[in-house]
């Protein structure tokens, strides 16, 4: 049998019980659920208060979270978000899996080729998926499978309506003949 | 600044795993996030729901057994609904989610990496803006750090037996709508039998 480290790919079966898994470890480990978007609103607040130093005094986030024992730091989380992008790097090299086209196959169907609009769509959607993730405090991973296998009410409210949003926002841009293109 | 480097050597190490994981899971991919909201592909969903079923068992047990304690978000409920309408619009139109698409930067993609540059933006407009939209996040009230078994004051047992449950019929109906050709030989196995 081939060795499944240079597999293109793993049933999600296998992949969903090494998350679950994993997330048995980091709590058990770390004390601490597995989620991404709390480490980009530390570096932002880390660069906002490098770039301006009187932020932390006029903007009562740092007060808040210094008051809430979370003052912004380089932590466990904001390391594992680089470990995400070592641990996808080295599984793509193994397996070959690379992508290097910037604009994916659906996308030019409907908006067609040209990579400008694409990143411009790519920066600005980003930016208002990362900021609802912070109004909400979490994202797929820190309510959507973090959250929900806690059994959080805010979790549960959060992804469904974040993929009930995702859907109808999908079927706008796509339509039902988008399927035929993924 | 810095957590303890222990802290930080643990991270990175429980990231290289998360981040391996989502690559091998094809999640890290456009195609495929789009795919499960067009309804096309199913891989975003089987994931999840595995990830959670497991996962629940497991966390529930170190948390019964006194090795671990939960960390509920509290249900905020302006900054929930109106985060997670901003969060769905800008998912479906990226096409990659927080974590998955910092593993599509691991695995070349240059959209996802430009993705990653407007969430540190969003980021940064978000710390900005802070004060400004206390009213939002607390406008409708705040619900607490309140997990599904505390507001019906049953057994979290219970609910994670009913994710099992739950994972169990999906498994079932996976079954019997994706293995027409096998559900096919079988009666006619059957029928010669």
């Amino acid at each position: 049998m081939a060795n499944p480290f240079f597999q293109k790919s793993w049933t999600p079966y296998v992949v969903g019980a090494g998350i679950g898994v994993l997330s048995w470890f980091a709590f058990a480990t770390a004390d601490h659920p597995l989620g991404v978007t709390t480490a980009f609103e530390k570096s932002a607040a880390l660069s906002a208060r490098a770039v301006m130093p009187t932020i932390e005094h006029s903007n009562e986030y740092f007060a808040k979270k210094a008051a809430e024992g979370k003052p912004p730091k380089i932590d466990w989380e904001w390391m594992l978000v680089i470990g995400v992008f070592i641990g996808a790097f080295v599984s793509s090299k193994l397996s070959g899996d690379r992508e290097s086209a910037i604009v994916p196959p659906l996308w030019k169907w409907r908006f067609g080729p040209s990579a400008f609009p694409r990143l411009v769509v790519a920066f600005l959607s980003g930016g208002l998926m990362m900021f609802g993730a912070r109004l909400a405090q979490g994202c797929t991973s820190g309510h959507g499978i973090s959250g929900t296998l806690q059994l959080a009410v805010s979790s549960w409210i959060f992804i469904i309506i974040a993929f009930t949003v995702g859907t109808i926002t999908t079927f706008l841009l796509y339509g039902k003949e988008g399927a035929r293109h993924v | 600044m810095f957590e303890s480097p222990e802290r930080l050597a643990l991270g990175l190490l429980t990231g290289i795993v998360f981040g391996f994981l989502l690559q091998k899971g094809r999640v890290a991919k456009f195609e495929v996030i789009v795919g499960q909201f067009l309804f096309k592909d199913w891989t975003v969903v089987k994931t999840m729901g595995t990830a959670v079923v497991v996962g629940a068992i497991g966390v529930h047990a170190l948390v019964a057994a006194d090795m671990a304690s939960l960390h509920i978000r509290p249900a905020l409920f302006g900054g929930i609904l109106a985060g997670a309408v901003c969060f769905g619009i800008g998912m479906a139109v990226l096409g990659y989610c927080p974590g998955t698409s910092v593993a599509a930067c691991g695995e070349g993609r240059r959209d996802a990496m430009v993705g990653v540059l407007g969430m540190f933006a969003g980021a940064v407009v978000f710390i900005v803006a802070f004060p400004l939209i206390q009213p939002i996040i607390n406008g409708l009230g705040n619900g607490g750090t309140i997990t599904l078994p505390q507001l019906t004051g049953t057994s979290p047992w219970l609910w994670v037996a009913g994710l099992v449950a739950g994972g169990m019929l999906a498994l079932i109906i996976t079954w019997f709508t994706s293995y027409r050709p096998l559900q096919f030989k079988q009666t006619h196995e059957t029928g010669r039998s």
